[in-house]
């Protein structure tokens, strides 16, 4: 019943990513005897909050921020939430929030419910994005105003890879005097980031999509920025997020970006190889396949194709019977009834947007297996073609 | 991850009767790209007024595939009388079930199969005369008002699951809400929907009761080191055994009220009652 990890060929790292082996050999110390409480006065638990500042400065270092400045929460949704209701509840003046219409429902539920959370009614504006996921910097200027309290605008899109520039927009916001989140949530670990030399006042990443466990994740908070914690309770992370630290796990997400540095260069060359090869070859091998998203300015793990006239379940499972992980934007994987949220801002037609299938690769994936899915690819896409009403004409 | 039953997967991997019939004697064409379905049905009818073949091509997900695939296999050698009887239910009733939010992909066949029939016999389908409620996926108030009736729904999130209408801006969902009301109040002093739908005999309902305990009750416990056995069943009383872990549990009666009866109660029948062998 149960698949095993060899038995796979796993293209799904942006939904979550392996624990890298070095990562688990970092944390298995922390599961197993040395389980203090960081927080206790004996040596015995103190030696675990050293580890865990160690953890903060490999984070840190990551980001290109001092230690200070990393606050470890549970996920990358509390760090979003986190960020954004305190940022409103320290203007409570201010009644506007600006965000894209393309954000990961974390940023995107939040925003849609602000009245909810805070009994306040806030204005929201929702950028639009160009047909191929890129935002209108024009726009954004214009959108900002003295009743801005905060700008969320991600830094790389979960579904079609594409980079948005927030080091120039967190510049523009300060200018203006607004506050200025990303949730980098897919960025870190895969593009080159440096917090210092940005205007970035918060920003979110989570354990689980750079290879370290679920259940952790970091909100990065400038120093000198307004604060208001999400989780009240002890002292730790200095009042900002009270609750005793998930150690083991901060000490892997530690190591995770350790890690991650080292291999951010072959993460921008090899991967990306795999990835265009990836892509070329179901755009040249299968007819009526699209790719949606910017070319370039894309994270270099991401392939987000669409195959017109088919559905995108129907896909994943005939892929699923052959062992290879993706995702899809079609409505029926959601539970939904429309197809995602993302390929609509983009305008991306319904002919394509039901069809939409997200690879994302990672360090663990090799030319082998990108081989074996282009040789498999056209035929499913085929199987599923002479079932559809709409293709025959085509 | 859908939980899709062996046989919706099985039609949907190999799904049978895929194409058009030439010179077919009806046509029904339902759903459109946009709404994510679509389903060609294409029947020959013999002058018998028997059904002697069924074919289809469908866009859609594995539910809805498996539903086209499971419809012409029902239909072909069947009465022209009782096709337009067939209702969605029997259609994912022969699919051992479908998952709540796919129940439309069955609603879809049904309506390509009246459509086909309407087709063949120049009539009018009363359906499409209605007035659009749910402006997304243009669906009608008396498409909406027979799901309710059909299906004995309850609210307006079963709407969206069988229908579709309401699942896209949710504009309508005032006009659901209304029509879901009217719709009850005036089934009131009638049969309810369940009770109104094709009596299940004995032997049927043994049969699911059987099924449903050994497809998804007991793996369920199983992974929590319990176990169950069906000891009996008498009118709507579920007699059962709890064995393994179960049989020491102290929520136990949790587990058998909130699990096991719940489970009988959505996949059978709304009546039963489960109780434990001591």
């Amino acid at each position: 019943m149960a698949v095993l990890p060899e038995q796979v060929i796993y293209m799904d790292n942006n939904a979550t990513t392996r624990i890298a082996p070095e990562v688990l050999d970092a944390m298995m110390p922390y599961l197993t005897q040395f389980y203090g409480n960081p927080s206790s006065m004996h040596t015995f638990g103190g030696q675990v909050g050293q580890a865990i500042s160690q953890a903060r400065q490999q984070i840190a270092d990551l980001l290109g921020a001092d230690p200070g400045e990393i606050v470890f929460t549970s996920c990358g949704t509390e760090s979003d939430s986190t960020a954004i209701l305190s940022a409103i509840q320290s203007f409570p003046e201010k009644n506007h929030v600006v965000t894209t219409r393309v954000e990961h429902p974390a940023v995107k539920n939040l925003c849609d419910n602000l009245e909810i959370f805070t009994g306040r009614k806030y204005h929201v504006t929702r950028l639009p994005v160009a047909a191929d996921g890129t935002l209108d910097m024009q726009r954004y200027r214009e959108s900002l105003t003295d009743d801005t309290a905060i700008v969320s605008v991600m830094w790389a899109n979960n579904e079609t890879g594409v980079l948005f520039p927030v080091e120039e927009m967190a510049q523009i916001a300060r200018e203006r005097g607004v506050l200025f989140h990303t949730d980098a949530v897919q960025a870190v670990g895969k593009v080159p980031i440096n917090l210092r030399e940005t205007a970035i006042d918060f920003l979110s990443l989570s354990g689980h999509k750079l290879h370290a466990p679920k259940g952790i994740g970091v909100l990065y908070v400038r120093k000198g920025t307004p604060y208001i914690p999400f989780m009240n309770g002890g002292h730790q992370e200095h009042g900002r997020r009270g609750g005793t630290e998930n150690v083991a796990s901060i000490i892997g997400l530690g190591r995770a970006c350790a890690l991650a540095a080292e291999k951010m260069e072959e993460e921008n060359t090899r991967v990306r190889a795999l990835r265009d090869k990836l892509e070329q070859g179901l755009l040249s091998t299968v007819p009526k396949a699209l790719r949606n998203g910017h070319p370039t300015q894309r994270l270099p793990n991401t392939a987000n194709i669409s195959f017109e006239y088919v559905e995108g379940e129907a896909i994943l499972l005939h892929m699923n019977q052959l062992n290879i992980c993706a995702s899809s934007g079609s409505a029926c994987t959601s539970g939904s009834l429309e197809p995602s949220h993302v390929l609509r801002a983009m305008g991306v037609p319904f002919t394509a947007a039901h069809g939409s299938i997200r690879f994302s690769l990672s360090i663990y994936n090799n030319e082998e297996e990108v081989d074996f899915v282009l040789a498999r690819m056209p035929d499913i896409i085929t199987k599923l073609r002479a079932l559809s009403p709409f293709w025959e004409d085509k | 991850m859908w939980e899709y039953t062996d046989k919706v997967q099985d039609h949907f991997i190999n799904p049978r009767n895929v194409g058009e019939i030439e010179d077919a004697d009806g046509v029904g064409n339902v759903g459109s790209i946009a709404c994510g379905d679509a389903l060609r049905l294409t029947i020959k009818v013999d002058e018998n007024q028997v059904i002697t073949d069924a074919k289809f091509k469908t866009f859609g997900c594995a539910s809805a595939i498996a539903s086209s695939s499971m419809l012409t296999e029902m239909l072909k050698g069947m009465k022209l009388e009782d096709a337009k009887r067939l209702t969605n239910d029997d259609i994912a009733r022969a699919l051992g079930g479908l998952p709540k939010e796919k129940m439309h992909c069955s609603v879809m066949g049904r309506e390509a199969l009246e459509a086909a029939i309407a087709d063949y016999t120049g009539a009018i389908l009363p359906m499409a005369q209605g007035e659009v409620v749910c402006e997304c996926f243009g669906v009608t108030d008396l498409e909406i008002i027979r799901a309710i009736r059909e299906n004995a729904l309850t609210s307006v999130e079963d709407i969206t699951n069988f229908t579709k209408a309401g699942g896209g801006c949710g504009k309508c969902e005032g006009k659901l809400r209304a029509l879901l009301t009217e719709t009850m109040a005036g089934e009131a002093g009638q049969p309810t929907g369940v009770a109104k739908k094709k009596r299940m005999t004995t032997l049927e309902k043994i049969k699911k009761i059987e099924e449903v305990v050994e497809r998804e009750i007991k793996p369920t416990l199983k992974k929590d080191g319990g176990d169950i056995r069906l000891i009996d069943v008498d009118g709507d009383f579920v007699t059962v055994s709890l064995r393994g872990s179960c049989a020491n549990c102290h929520s136990s009666q949790t587990t058998l009220k909130e699990y096991v009866e719940r489970k009988l109660r959505e996949q059978v029948l709304e009546s039963l009652i489960v109780e434990e062998d001591k």
